[in-house]
């Protein structure tokens, strides 16, 4: 083993981290605001990625894509808020979990209807294709320093909204006090439709710069969606600090892991075994690093203040 | 009083109405239309009930229910469609997981299971049951096929499959033709998305050749993030990986790849041809190697069903067994387990106009069968 080998999966790891916090962050913001869990997240990632594959393929442009990918998930999102969810902030959790659970299987069946089951082509745009060489002669794909740099800078704006606007006041208000802010004559009902839009935009946005990485395939979005409840629940249910640190910790786990755990078991059994045990145990690694997380601090590693 | 004779008339007037009848053929097809794998099962589908519809056969109806991927649900439908549908033939499955929980109950019944794609080591060997017939393949074959071509010019390879029971078999079919050197031998997630860490790995291993096995959307996300890693070696695996209900979404990227299969577009027998036109002009887009599975599967069905009685399961066993079809695939028999034995190709991915399809390369066996058979003992 190398150390550029191991520099290029420590960027890996960062890599996946970032995309896990573009779909964790809406779903720790909805959740911390609103109180909502909210199953149907991975389907406005699904809903982002299918409309830049398919405004990509109608325009040719992964660009005007990318903004359609905004667009669609914040309208979805904007849309369900005002249809359904809005009826489920006083009911209890259950509640909430069977009725995005239902929106998951309407979104899947519906994009189905509209795309048929066959997984869409969306590539990465020719400027970002290809390797660059890095320092110390690592190769690495542009496109994920990319998804990097995309990510640092949605952490950024998203801690400039959040600390510095009126929105991002209103948002911290509502966190620590709902029935307050809404007696303080703040259109209480709006503010929750802009965060669960802005929720979504973030899903869709991560949709859409992954899925020119992988398939753009119905149900796409669930995996993603256990990974990211992971993260906010290491970081701390309701932190946008916590879900990215979270996200960042099981992006790195989740990748040095799946890299280092074969080749530690191959110093005392059998490669082809080593391979097997080896990969089942680096896919309960994040489990494991979250059941210790939580047995020293319970509420994540950021709790947030409320609550 | 009256009322129970009135109930032994009606009874009786059933059972008389039963007998005078003649009893058609009912298949119960049970299969992935909906979820990540919906693609495999409605190409399944298409491709079963194509033979159906071009045999004209109106005594023969398909029950076709949608089992999600999912084990559970699978038992409940097999359940359902043996008991209140009594279907005589169940068929259609793709995945392995599934078939295993499904097909020894149903022979256990006395019903017919025909597979179209799934086909573990485990029903092909001691497991092996007169009732269980397989028109695919056995789920070895395609790997091993791949290992045998790889002994062509291929000294150190890098071994990739998810961490399942077919992906295991993968791996362990390709080595058990492969000669050379195994560089790594890596057992990914099932359904993993990104495959950086591993690719690290293949840049970093010194391999002169990839075999990868990752059926559906995970073949398709590493292709893409293969093409764009920098790394250049070549990267080969079974036809499903490559076939072509995921060609579309991989893109150029996958141009180059060589695959095994028993059956590519591009087959020059009339068998062949009639198949693809038939299946372009009904469907409206290429068929994938599942289609072609399924559409054999029906034909052995529609074969059987000319000669025998279902009811009499020996008779219909025997017609199926004798495989009086004309496949697509080219030469196509029963082995004493039940399982194909028919010809193994090499095709390479290609462009052929604006679309990517598999071209054939090379025969890498003739007339192969399985390592399990002469464990069956029926």
């Amino acid at each position: 083993m190398t150390l550029a080998l191991a520099l290029e999966q420590l960027l890996n790891g960062l890599q996946l981290g970032v995309m896990l916090f573009l779909m964790a962050a809406g779903l720790t913001l909805i959740f911390g605001v609103m109180g909502l869990i909210n199953l149907a997240h991975g389907s406005l990632y699904m809903v982002g990625a299918f409309a830049c594959a398919a405004v990509a393929a109608a325009t040719g442009s992964f660009w005007i894509g990318l903004v359609a990918s905004l667009i669609a998930a914040a309208a979805a999102g904007a849309l369900v808020e005002l249809l359904v969810i809005r009826r489920l902030y006083d009911r209890d959790h259950l509640d909430q979990v069977l009725a995005t659970f239902a929106l998951i299987l309407i979104f899947s069946e519906g994009t189905r209807w509209l795309f048929g089951s066959f997984p869409l082509y969306l590539d990465i745009p020719p400027i970002l294709g290809g390797a660059v060489m890095l320092p110390g002669g690592l190769q690495y794909p542009v496109y994920r320093l990319a998804i990097i740099a995309a990510g640092a800078l949605v952490a950024f704006g998203l801690y400039v909204l959040i600390s510095r606007t009126r929105l991002g006041m209103r948002i911290r208000a509502g966190e620590s006090d709902r029935e307050m802010i809404g007696a303080l004559g703040v259109d209480i009902r709006t503010l929750y439709t802009v965060v669960f839009a802005l929720g979504a935009a973030l899903a869709g946005l991560a949709g859409a710069m992954v899925g020119a990485l992988q398939s753009v395939q119905v149900g796409m979005g669930e995996p993603v969606l256990i990974l990211a409840f992971v993260v906010i629940v290491i970081g701390g249910i309701g932190s946008i600090k916590g879900a990215l640190f979270g996200a960042l910790l099981v992006g790195v786990t989740d990748t040095m892991g799946r890299f280092l755990l074969p080749q530690l078991l191959a110093l005392f059994v059998p490669p082809a075994q080593a391979g097997m045990i080896g990969g089942a145990a680096a896919s309960m690694l994040i489990y494991i690093v979250m059941a210790l997380i939580l047995a020293v601090k319970p509420r994540g590693l950021f709790p947030a203040a409320h609550a | 009083m009256n009322k129970s004779l009135a109930a032994a008339t009606l009874a009786l007037s059933l059972g008389v109405s039963g007998l005078a009848m003649a009893e058609p053929l009912k298949i119960g097809m049970i299969t992935t239309l909906s979820g990540g794998g919906a693609g495999l099962g409605i190409d399944t589908r298409d491709g079963f009930m194509l033979a159906i519809k071009n045999s004209g056969n109106k005594e023969i109806e398909v029950v076709t229910e949608d089992d999600a991927q999912k084990p559970e649900l699978a038992v409940q439908i097999a359940d359902k469609m043996i008991q209140s549908d009594e279907v005589d033939i169940l068929t259609g499955i793709v995945w392995s997981n599934l078939l295993m929980a499904v097909a020894p109950s149903a022979v256990a019944q006395g019903k017919l299971y025909v597979s179209t794609n799934a086909a573990p080591a485990a029903l092909a060997g001691e497991k092996c049951n007169p009732l269980y017939f397989n028109a695919a393949y056995q789920n070895d074959n395609l790997h091993e096929a791949m290992g045998e071509y790889a002994n062509k010019g291929y000294k150190k390879m890098f071994i990739m499959a998810p961490n399942y029971p077919a992906g295991k078999d993968s791996l362990t079919g390709f080595k058990r033709y492969y000669k050379g050197e195994v560089a790594a031998e890596v057992y990914t997630q099932v359904g993993q998305t990104d495959y950086a860490a591993e690719i690290a790995q293949m840049r970093a291993s010194g391999a002169d050749g990839i075999f990868i096995f990752l059926p559906g959307g995970m073949g398709i996300a590493f292709m893409k993030q293969f093409a764009q890693s920098g790394v250049d070696i070549p990267v080969m695996g079974p036809g499903f990986s490559f076939s072509q209900d995921v060609l579309p979404a991989i893109g150029d990227a996958a141009l180059g790849v060589k695959a095994s299969g028993q059956w590519a577009p591009d087959f020059d027998n009339p068998a062949s041809k009639k198949f693809l036109t038939d299946f372009q002009k009904e469907y409206n887009r290429l068929p994938s190697i599942y289609a072609v599975q399924a559409y054999d599967a029906a034909q052995l069905i529609l074969s059987a069903a000319g000669k025998a009685d279902v009811k009499d399961t020996d008779a219909f066993r025997a017609e199926l067994l004798k495989a009086d079809i004309q496949s697509p695939r080219g030469n196509f028999k029963f082995n004493t387990n039940q399982h194909p034995i028919q010809d193994i190709y090499v095709t390479e991915v290609v462009k052929d106009g604006d679309v990517l399809t598999n071209k054939t390369v090379e025969k890498i066996f003739t007339d192969h069968g399985d390592a399990y058979a002469k464990d069956c003992k029926m």
